[in-house]
């Protein structure tokens, strides 16, 4: 029997969809081991988020509103993930493997005195004892692994938990009262860059289109990078040089330190592939790759390999996308 | 003020990985080993505000085999002023090993930690959070901009998240973990090698520090992924239209 707690991952009251990852692996957990799944929301202003989630089956959508919980901060989101498992009694805390997840669990975990694994991507139920699979190494060895303790926190890998269908049933939304004076409040927030809008984020589209070094400036990097996402209806993502260099956002980096991608086509132009980089798109299930080097690394993995410039073949390809 | 930071020993990120067949683990014959990168950074970004301040003390610890010293000696050449090995031949998770760093911590009350934001081996991401929580302090993750301020008492930290830089100012003494983009740590000079030799180093168990160091997790089996069968070169971009279109379907 396990008694599960699923952290909902919201961008103030948008409702991220990695989130249904780890409903995902909820669901999984108990149709093995049987039990039952809260998911909690934390901010100020999250109806939209909990009404969003109440077709899941979930026990209850717990809502934990305050104004003080307005950005996600680590101090706070923490002391009210802790203190939700502990009014629920919760055996396991999991959140999607997202930079939320990652600041915010661990800090969970170490308040109960719990153990964690991070980019879990299967479970087995032995009994009542649990069975994970963990991604590590940069994605160069998967651990069959056992963690002891009454309490686990998780994260899971998006990719591998395909979001559940909706069912006709709601879960009940109930309010998790915080007490104001128990939270701490080490850190404020001052503020978060503008989101580019227009694009969808590569960790949720289809296509992900993804430029490295060879691309030299970030004119270039929209027209070629940008132009053929665009053509595609995808997402643009790219190497660490790219960001290194200042051509490209840190969100957009893709790899082992970056995001975990999983889209249905990868696009990989001008990049070598260097493990750090595959360790962030392997599991895509078709991988394409554009490089003007034929023994270029990235050829080794790719579906679809084209030698060639990524100045002169790009436009060609999205002219001829646009046709 | 002082500063603590971690070192952990890790196979270089250009070595290649094998997974030893009888039993998890990895082939250590022939592996290059380094300071994990991120601890790198970490240690730069408190050499250089060692170097602004004037007047400090940066401390290094590492966690693990007597071979760990090697690790150590590159901090020490990097510029750290002091060095300290807690010897344990068990391999610790993150929860245990923030358990010990604590223990060093009420040892040595730094002013803060600053240390990697994940080991490059078990990719875990966790140790610093973990940290900041049993101190009971705050944390600035993934930090790729920091900034002392308010007389050092607090630091003012960019962070990198999925949604962009994120800016937040936490409370000292806190748990800071650096993104790639902090700083690009110096090379080891000639004169830092011979000046480390002189270098404090001092060693003790975690059962000194009086924590019992053991760890939760039990890796039990270590496998490579299945590999990605290599595909098909095309040569031209109709070509390549024409199977993503028609073959494997997905535009
Ligand atoms: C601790 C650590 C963590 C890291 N984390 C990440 C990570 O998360 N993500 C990541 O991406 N990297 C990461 N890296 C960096 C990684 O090791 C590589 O350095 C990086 O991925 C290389 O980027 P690249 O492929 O764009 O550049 P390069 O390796 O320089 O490759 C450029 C490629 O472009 C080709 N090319 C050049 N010009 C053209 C042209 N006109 N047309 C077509 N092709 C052309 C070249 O043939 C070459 O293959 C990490 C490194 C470390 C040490
Ligand atoms: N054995 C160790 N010795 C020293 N520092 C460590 C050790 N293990 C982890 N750390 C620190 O904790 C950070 C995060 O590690 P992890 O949670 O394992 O990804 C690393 O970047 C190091 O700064």
């Amino acid at each position: 029997m396990a008694t599960i707690l699923v952290i909902a991952e919201h961008d103030d009251g948008q409702l991220k969809l990695a989130t249904l990852s780890a409903v995902a692996f909820a669901k999984r957990v108990i149709a093995e081991a049987g039990g039952t799944f809260d998911i909690l929301v934390i901010g100020d202003g999250v109806d939209l988020v909990a009404e969003a989630l109440r077709s899941y089956g979930a026990a209850s959508v717990l809502a934990a509103e305050r104004p003080e919980l307005k950005s996600p901060l680590a101090d706070k989101h923490a002391h009210v993930i802790a203190e939700a498992a502990r009014q629920r009694g919760s055996t396991l805390i999991v959140g999607a493997a997202s930079t939320f997840s990652k600041d915010i669990l661990p800090r969970g975990a170490a308040l109960l005195d719990a153990g964690m694994l991070s980019d879990v991507v299967d479970v087995t139920c032995d009994g009542d004892d649990f069975v994970f699979r963990r991604i590590l190494f940069a994605g160069n060895a998967i651990a069959t692994v056992k963690l002891e303790g009454a309490v686990k926190f998780l994260t899971v890998r998006a990719a591998a938990f395909a979001p559940p269908p909706k069912g006709a049933e709601l879960s009940r939304v109930e309010k998790l009262t915080v007490d104001a004076g128990s939270l701490p409040d080490f850190i404020v927030c001052e503020g978060r860059e503008a989101k580019v809008a227009g694009r969808p984020d590569s960790t949720e589209a289809r296509v992900v289109v993804s430029g490295g070094r060879a691309i030299k400036n970030a004119e270039d990097f929209e027209r070629l990078i940008g132009g053929l996402a665009d053509a595609l209806g995808g997402a643009v993502g790219s190497s660490r040089a790219l960001v290194d260099a200042g051509i490209t956002p840190n969100s957009l980096q893709i790899g082992q330190t970056g995001k975990i991608v999983a889209p249905e086509v990868y696009f990989a132009i001008g990049m070598s592939g260097a493990i750090q980089h595959l360790a962030g798109m392997k599991d895509t299930k078709v991988i394409v790759a554009i490089n003007k080097d034929p023994d270029a690394p990235i050829f080794e993995v790719a579906d679809f390999g084209l030698v060639g410039d990524a100045y002169q073949v790009v436009p060609e390809l999205i002219e001829r996308l646009r046709n | 003020m002082k500063i603590l930071v971690p070192l952990k020993r890790v196979p270089d990120p250009d070595t290649k990985i094998r997974i030893k067949p009888d039993g998890p683990g990895i082939e250590l014959d022939g592996v290059k080993f380094a300071v994990n990168p991120f601890d790198a950074i970490a240690l730069e970004e408190a050499l250089r505000i060692e170097e602004k301040l004037g007047e400090m003390e940066v401390v290094v610890v590492s966690i693990g085999g007597e071979e760990c010293v090697e690790q150590l000696r590159v901090g020490l050449a990097m510029g750290a002023d002091r060095a300290l090995l807690v010897k344990t031949s068990e391999s610790l998770d993150s929860l245990a090993v923030a358990k010990v760093l604590a223990a060093v911590y009420r040892r040595e009350k730094p002013d803060f930690v600053l240390m990697g934001k994940q080991a490059i081996d078990d990719d875990s991401n966790q140790a610093g959070q973990m940290l900041a929580a049993m101190l009971g302090v705050g944390q600035a993750t993934f930090v790729s901009k920091l900034e002392l301020i308010e007389n050092n008492t607090k630091a003012r930290c960019g962070r990198e998240t999925d949604a962009g830089i994120e800016t937040i100012t936490v409370r000292l003494p806190a748990v800071l973990t650096t993104d790639l983009r902090l700083n690009e740590p110096r090379y080891v000079s000639l004169p830092g090698i011979m000046k480390a030799k002189k270098k404090p180093l001092e060693e003790m168990t975690p059962a000194d520090l009086g924590v019992a160091a053991t760890s939760r997790t039990k890796i039990f089996k270590l496998e490579s992924p299945p590999k990605r069968k290599a595909g098909v070169r095309v040569k031209t971009v109709d070509e390549l239209v024409d199977k993503l279109k028609n073959e494997a379907k997905v535009i």
